[in-house]
């Protein structure tokens, strides 16, 4: 029977892909394990990984342990580093063949090359990035009511789509929630008429659960057959090169101290003044775009929406003045603390503590108060 | 051989930006520029036909003012341009707008040693799904982070950023490779490019010139034939101003680290 993904009560279960590099995995996956596992429950169905590699069979468990049912295991030598041909070809298949509903990629630079050939093979919908997931109706109406300035009676509204002139109701539909136009707008897609629903999930955005020992050894590992030849394969990966200095963790850090433009007077200073303030609060540095596009700092510092999202429990802005793209980065912080010459700043609207003045006197201050604070402690 | 480079006009998200009341984007209020991470792709190709003497033949799906653009590219030194414009075109998702730009392509044609160049993603959407899409719909291989380029006949050796790392790739023609801004620094337009561009060729391929690829139908193209939707778009609402503090010396500090000790931030 040829594959019709318009059948949409054909498709079942929640599906994400396990992104492993050299045998292991990436920390995305688990946070996506984490997210699929509440989508899951929603629609009352089986949460399942798909693992490509060589010999993974000994990392395909981890997903249990935050909260998958099962994990489908493809193991070839053609599948040991990733190439879009390899891994397309055996996902659209596996696709095919077992017809999960939705289908959850982390947006990492492998999963944003992946899954758009995915989709484009298996002729659905992908959304790009999400920062947010939901099924339940109410769910979703809840997060509007948090998270936009849509009037209550708009929402209230919501329910049916007038798709290619007919109304359908979409409580059963993956709403996928993402920010648009450099985070001026946030939208939410779905796909409708084709399955599985495609998502690429922005690293750092979902809360990963509490890992249980228990269910990773009760998670159902399968190996189902597939066909590849080495002649599916168009390109040759020569060599994987890791970066030759260590990368900052910022999805990872408890504390982000960020430079801005405001540090161009003395770059070396600015840099190194922040560095010091993070070695006190225990964090790492990151920047804004406008450091990176310089060449003042690498892009692994870079926070924002072409750089990381980041949400750590304090983040301290130094002479960043606060575009949209930086702040699409980091308002989900658990505290903001901004220092700007520039007192209309607009990064001081999503500080909860501003200072007005120059860096480079303020921040050795802060320096010296944090250090008596921690001291008195 | 030749290579060919998709670009596409943006409205420039990084100046101010206005909403309109219904929550979509006022687009009229807003200057357009050319997609960044493009301008990295032309520029790939312009350095690839300085070595090698190809022609570089620029694509773009907009509106009739896109033409615009398509001229500041040929200043920069592209040879010829091609518009696809049409009103059944309109509110393509990615999936639709990369059928119909490979259709486009297609219909031009693609040969042996061809190289199709894209920027990573669009600042409008963020996607970095046309790309690989239009090379999935031609059947070529794709090669996505490009943070170096080099041709040697028909094999093409590429540095895929990672974000750890990168991997060396190779692949061979045609094939398509999206571009980052760290590949290179674009050229400038020269004064006698501006004044050469009116009298390269510009191609318009509208839905007639399309309507029989095999690619294209009611159902893969437009509003109609995206596989995605729109359910709703938002603004996300101010978060509540914060506490200027007074002042900025000692004192104040000492201040901020009070409230941090008390609220056991520190």
């Amino acid at each position: 029977m040829a594959f019709n993904n318009t059948v949409i009560e054909d498709f079942k279960n929640v599906w994400v892909f396990c992104e492993q590099r050299q045998g292991v995995m990436m920390p995305t996956t688990f946070e996506l394990i984490s997210e699929g596992r509440k989508l899951a429950n929603e629609l009352g169905v089986e949460l399942c990984g798909i693992l490509l590699g060589d010999d993974v069979d000994g990392i395909a468990k981890e997903i249990g342990g935050y909260g998958a049912d099962k994990v489908y295991v493809y193991n070839s030598p053609l599948l040991k580093n990733y190439t879009t041909d390899a891994y397309t070809k055996v996902i659209c298949e596996a696709v095919e063949e077992f017809k999960p509903e939705i289908l959850l990629f982390g947006a990492s630079n492998i999963g944003r090359d992946l899954a758009p050939r995915c989709a484009g093979r298996l002729h659905t919908g992908l959304c790009a990035d999400c920062t947010h997931l939901d099924i339940d109706m109410p769910n979703y109406k809840g997060f509007l009511a948090e998270a936009s300035t849509l009037a209550p009676d708009k929402i209230e509204k919501l329910g049916t789509v007038m798709v290619a002139g007919e109304k359908k109701d979409v409580s059963r539909d993956l709403k996928m929630t993402r920010p648009a136009f450099g985070g001026h707008l946030m939208a939410s897609i779905i796909c409708p008429r084709f399955r599985p629903a495609m998502a690429t999930v922005r690293p750092g955005v979902m809360k990963k659960n509490e890992y249980c020992a228990d269910c990773a050894a009760k998670i159902e590992v399968l190996h189902p057959e597939f066909k590849l030849e080495a002649s599916d394969v168009k390109t040759n990966v020569v060599a994987i090169e890791k970066a030759a200095k260590k990368l900052v963790d910022l999805i990872g850090a408890d504390v982000v101290v960020s430079v801005g433009r405001g540090i161009s007077k003395d770059v070396e200073k600015g840099i190194a003044l922040a560095e010091e303030l993070a070695e006190v609060l225990g964090g790492v540095v990151g920047s804004s775009r406008a450091c990176v596009d310089a060449g003042w700092i690498t892009a692994d510092h870079q926070v924002g929406q072409t750089g990381k999202t980041v949400h750590p429990r304090i983040y301290i802005a130094l002479g960043i003045s606060g575009a949209i793209q930086h702040k699409a980065g980091m308002q989900e912080s658990e505290l903001i603390i901004a220092v700007n010459k520039n007192e209309s700043a607009p990064i001081f609207e999503v500080a909860d503590y501003g200072i007005t003045g120059d860096l480079f006197k303020v921040v050795p201050e802060l320096i010296e108060s944090f250090k008596a604070a921690k001291a008195a402690k | 051989m030749k290579i060919i480079v998709t670009v596409k006009q943006v409205p420039d998200t990084s100046g101010k930006v206005a909403v309109n009341p219904d929550g979509t984007l006022n687009r009229a209020s807003m200057q357009t520029i050319i997609n960044p991470d493009d301008l990295n792709a032309v520029e790939a190709a312009l350095s690839l036909k300085d070595e090698l003497g190809c022609k570089v033949v620029a694509f773009t799906m907009g509106p009739a003012p896109a033409e615009g653009m398509l001229r500041e590219l040929m200043a920069m030194g592209v040879d010829e341009g091609v518009l696809v414009s049409a009103r059944e075109f309109g509110g393509s998702d990615t999936y639709a707008t990369s059928q119909i730009l490979a259709a486009a392509i297609d219909t031009y044609g693609i040969e042996e040693e061809d190289i199709i160049l894209a920027g990573r993603q669009a600042i409008d959407g963020d996607t970095a799904q046309v790309g690989p899409q239009i090379a999935e719909k031609l059947h070529l291989p794709q090669i996505t982070y490009a943070g170096k380029i080099t041709k040697e006949g028909k094999k093409i050796t590429v540095n895929r950023m990672l974000e750890d790392g990168y991997m060396v790739v190779e692949a061979e023609t045609p094939c398509m490779i999206t571009c980052i801004k760290e590949l290179n620094e674009p050229r400038y337009l020269s004064v006698f490019g501006a004044y050469e561009a009116w009298s390269k060729p510009l191609t318009v391929m509208d839905y007639n010139a399309l309507k029989d690829h095999e690619l294209i139908d009611a159902t893969t193209i437009g509003l109609k034939g995206s596989p995605t939707n729109i359910l709703t778009s938002f603004t996300p609402p101010q978060k509540g101003a914060g506490q200027m503090l007074k002042g900025n010396g000692k004192e104040t500090t000492d201040e901020l680290a009070a409230i941090l000790a008390k609220k056991h931030y520190i």
